[in-house]
């Protein structure tokens, strides 16, 4: 952890902020990712296309790192399949019935000092830490 | 109207673009990166706070100068939720999602923007979050809830 690992961080945070502006200025939405995912379906003339390229943007991105930065951005999975699983299944319900996940409370919701979405932050940041803390270092995963 | 929807498409899908660049740029994109974040007794890795105020910052101030418009650029009003009080729906879920984020490591943005550079992982994570988003809407609608 050296002060020049956090360059890309905040310049990452700054690119997201940008992002969240850009929806706000042009089409005055959230760029909550949960959100905008889940009302794809159902099918609207009106709301569905913009949210298709929004994903189909966030997939695609990596194609246009390739090209600006030269090399492929680094990953690794520590979970076996079974807890992905199940991880995905709890993100998936909780986003929705929670309204929103890191990008629409944790960046967007805070930015306009929204209570709800300090609340939900604060908890499913302490919950995922608890959860982290109870896997590794309780279990011992 | 048609045109106003490409339009609104198309500034859709390069704020998609920049979004995901920064999740990969920040280092967002790789999982063991958020665990090591959430990992607050371990070896703490605390650049991913450093994430969220370089977007905080800039969100905060973007959105308050926005704001001083009526109306958005392409379309004819903001549309901000509008709930203020915070019920179990919200508690509930919330800890929901931070249980799913804390044993994988992933949110849904970064899983999307990982769906080119992973393999089997996150194909299994990002079918397994759809199954949690539209069966729990479906199931939602059935019951008849607003």
């Amino acid at each position: 952890m050296d002060i020049f690992s956090l360059i890309p961080a905040l310049g990452g945070g700054i690119l997201i902020g940008i992002a969240a502006i850009g929806l706000m200025l042009f089409n005055g939405r959230i760029a909550g990712i949960s959100g905008i995912l889940g009302g794809v379906f159902p099918f609207n003339s009106n709301d569905t296309l913009w949210r298709i390229a929004f994903l189909v943007g966030l997939v695609i991105a990596p194609f246009f790192y390739r090209v600006l930065v030269g090399q492929i951005p680094e990953i690794t999975f520590s979970v076996s399949w079974p807890f992905l699983a199940l991880g995905g299944v709890l993100v998936g319900i909780g986003t929705q019935l929670g309204s929103g996940c890191t990008s629409g409370h944790g960046v967007c919701g805070i930015s306009r000092f929204s209570i709800r979405s300090i609340v939900a932050t604060l908890i499913f940041m302490s919950t995922a830490a608890l959860t982290v803390f109870f896997v590794r270092h309780v279990w011992g995963a | 109207m048609f045109r106003k929807i490409i339009k609104q498409s198309f500034v859709a899908l390069i704020v998609g673009v920049v979004f995901g660049l920064g999740l990969i740029v920040s280092g967002m994109v790789n999982p063991a990166k958020i665990l090591a974040f959430l990992d607050v007794a371990g070896d703490w890795d605390p650049s991913l706070a450093f994430v969220m105020g370089g977007a905080l910052i800039t969100t905060g101030i973007g959105y308050r100068l926005i704001f001083f418009r009526k109306r958005p650029v392409l379309s004819p009003d903001f549309l901000l939720p509008v709930k203020k009080q915070i019920d179990s729906k919200l508690v509930i879920g919330s800890v929901l999602f931070g249980l799913g984020w804390g044993i994988t490591g992933l949110c849904p943005g970064p899983a999307l923007t990982a769906l080119t550079i992973g393999s089997t992982e996150i194909y299994v994570f990002l079918f397994s979050m759809s199954v949690g988003i539209f069966g729990f809407k479906f199931v939602k609608q059935c019951l008849g809830h607003s």
